[in-house]
């Protein structure tokens, strides 16, 4: 299972990095006397409204996922290692205050929260990545104050805090490198959620704008037309469901494999 | 029981008025008039000193956010602007669709996941034992509105059985009961892999246990031990999973809701947002809220309820 994750998430990641070099024809490029056709040899996944090539689309898609969900969770990170950790370390009454902020952010379903900022600031790439780290930041916060709080009262950091060190020290020297590395793997086992998550709210009209080849919007373009040319909608698909099956079943066995004691944080 | 009943509950309401204060502190912090934002950029002068005046954007802050929540608490979820019918109202009409929609979708779930999940704890490490785990992890992945249009292309468009489009007609059940199975399928296989894991896991832990070797001993019946005595308690957890469900359901609610163009509060909230008509957003996203908020003490309580051995501990 772990070596088709590792082969499925090979082959996104590939086509993300050398999608522009490898896509057989130009993905935005409009070419209306060839629309709708079927799939062939020279068309894989057949052509659009519009005669652009599905297939090149897919493809270029790849870099549009890959790029949104690394670089918001890598922001998410940051925002939810800083805040777990002052929650965790931190005076109790901010850590009180952190929860209920983190619990209530928590208690909107992740896809209406995205849907009210949407109608707040209006659909743009700025505002879905601003969607996702607001949905992120609060998982991998609680996560980082629970581990926090339990190295917390360890004699290491006894130790170190009668030695005279500073709050920031222990909390950048000492316990974040403690924290980090679980939640690494939990973060890289987030991508999927987070591609389908871009997708979906370009598929309802509020993520990435047109013409930019998402797969979310390769998805909507084509359900319009999936009694004329059903192929587009299974080409919006298969991305998806390759990406996401990889980086499950590759972040299932990493965490089966690597650390066992992982299984019960999660 | 009541303390913690009392906590819990507690716990839940503080949740729900902060995010009630985060949505009403986030139209007023996003820079330009929030008459603006509300209406567009089309509305008339008018119809903005209208909105001004109706939500008393003039007031100071803290008079607006008590009359914000007074409005709330007597059930008045403001006035869609563009329709001029209460919010209230409309979330009223939308949301036994998308109750109906969710329920059937965890039936789907229950029907499939934990029967899957028993069979595997019962012949653990078996080809279906395997194959389970395969299938669950990949169905908990797959997005639900990716299950949803390549349900549509093969049951509706290719073999033409099921109908796509919209709830079914008023009054006729039968109809309405077909407009459910793709939705309700495409809503709930998400959470096939969840149930038959959680099910299989509790299962494997119930079936070491000394009453379950009791009843072995006086000789019951293999299938009886299962179903009376194992599965009861292994069943317990999933009522909590589905508790936590209900946020991740009402979310792909809103996808299947848009996909099937089903009526129902997902379709609700997509269509304003599509709009930009705040008042009806904030109307169908504070429920949501409010019934993901409340599902969670009430699952926890009734698990204190169903099961002895958490009872005893409270």
């Amino acid at each position: 299972m772990g070596l088709m994750g590792l082969i499925l998430v090979l082959i996104v990641v590939f086509c993300g990095i050398f999608g522009p070099w490898i896509t057989p024809f130009d993905p935005y490029k409009i070419n209306v006397p060839d629309k709708f056709q079927a799939p062939s040899l020279h068309h894989i996944m057949g052509t659009d409204n519009l005669g652009r090539d599905v297939f090149s689309r897919v493809i270029a898609g790849s870099r549009i996922a890959l790029s949104v969900g690394v670089s918001t969770i890598a922001i998410a990170l940051v925002l939810g290692l800083t805040l777990g950790l002052i929650a965790g370390y931190g005076p109790r009454w901010l850590d009180n205050l952190l929860l209920l902020i983190f619990d209530s952010i928590y208690s909107f379903p992740t896809v209406i929260l995205g849907l009210t900022v949407v109608t707040l600031l209006g659909a743009s790439v700025a505002t879905l990545m601003f969607v996702v780290i607001v949905i992120q930041t609060p998982a991998y916060a609680r996560l980082t104050r629970t581990a926090t709080l339990s190295l917390k009262n360890s004699e290491y950091i006894e130790a170190i805090e009668s030695l005279g060190a500073s709050k920031a020290r222990i909390i950048g020297v000492h316990l974040l490198p403690n924290v980090v590395g679980p939640l690494l793997i939990i973060a890289s086992m987030d991508i999927p959620s987070v591609v389908a998550l871009e997708a979906g709210l370009t598929y309802l009209g509020m993520g990435i704008p047109p013409p930019a080849p998402s797969w979310g919007r390769i998805l909507q373009e084509g359900f319009g037309l999936i009694r004329v040319a059903p192929w587009i909608v299974v080409a919006g698909g298969i991305p998806l469901i390759i990406t996401t099956l990889g980086f499950t079943f590759l972040g299932e066995s990493l965490r089966d494999n690597l650390d066992p004691r992982l299984r019960r944080v999660v | 029981m009541l303390v913690y009943a009392i906590q819990r509950i507690g716990l839940s309401i503080l949740i729900l008025i902060t995010s009630m204060v985060m949505l009403f502190t986030a139209l007023r912090m996003i820079p330009g008039d929030p008459a603006t934002i509300m209406l567009g950029s089309r509305a008339t002068a008018a119809m903005r000193a209208r909105i001004t005046e109706q939500l008393g954007l003039d007031d100071p802050v803290l008079v607006q956010l008590g009359t914000f929540f007074g409005r709330i608490l007597q059930g008045n979820l403001g006035t869609d602007m563009w329709s001029q019918r209460p919010v209230s109202q409309m979330v009223l009409e939308n949301l036994p669709y998308t109750l109906v929609l969710i329920g059937v979708g965890l039936g789907w779930a229950a029907l499939i996941g934990i029967p899957l999940g028993c069979y595997s704890a019962i012949r653990r490490n078996s080809l279906i034992d395997r194959l389970t785990g395969v299938i669950s992890v990949g169905t908990i992945s797959i997005p639900s509105f990716v299950v949803a249009i390549y349900m549509i292309l093969l049951f509706a468009i290719i073999l033409g059985w099921l109908p796509v489009i919209g709830a079914g007609d008023v009054g006729d059940r039968g109809d309405q009961a077909l407009h459910l199975i793709m939705p309700g399928f495409a809503l709930g296989l998400g959470w096939v892999g969840y149930l038959s894991r959680i099910v299989r896991a509790s299962m494997l832990e119930v079936m070491g246990d000394n009453h379950i070797r009791t009843a072995r001993a006086f000789g019951l019946p293999e299938f009886r031990i299962i179903k009376s005595y194992a599965l009861r308690i292994a069943i317990l957890p999933t009522i909590t999973l589905l508790a936590v469900a209900i946020g991740g359901l009402l979310s792909s609610a809103v996808f299947v809701e848009a996909i099937f163009a089903r009526p129902g509060i997902g379709k609700l909230i997509v269509d304003a947002a599509n709009m930009r008509n705040f008042p009806v957003v904030q109307g169908g996203v504070l429920t949501t809220v409010a019934l993901f908020a409340l599902t969670m003490p009430v699952a926890d309580l009734l698990v204190a309820w169903l099961d002895p051995r958490v009872r005893a501990t409270l």
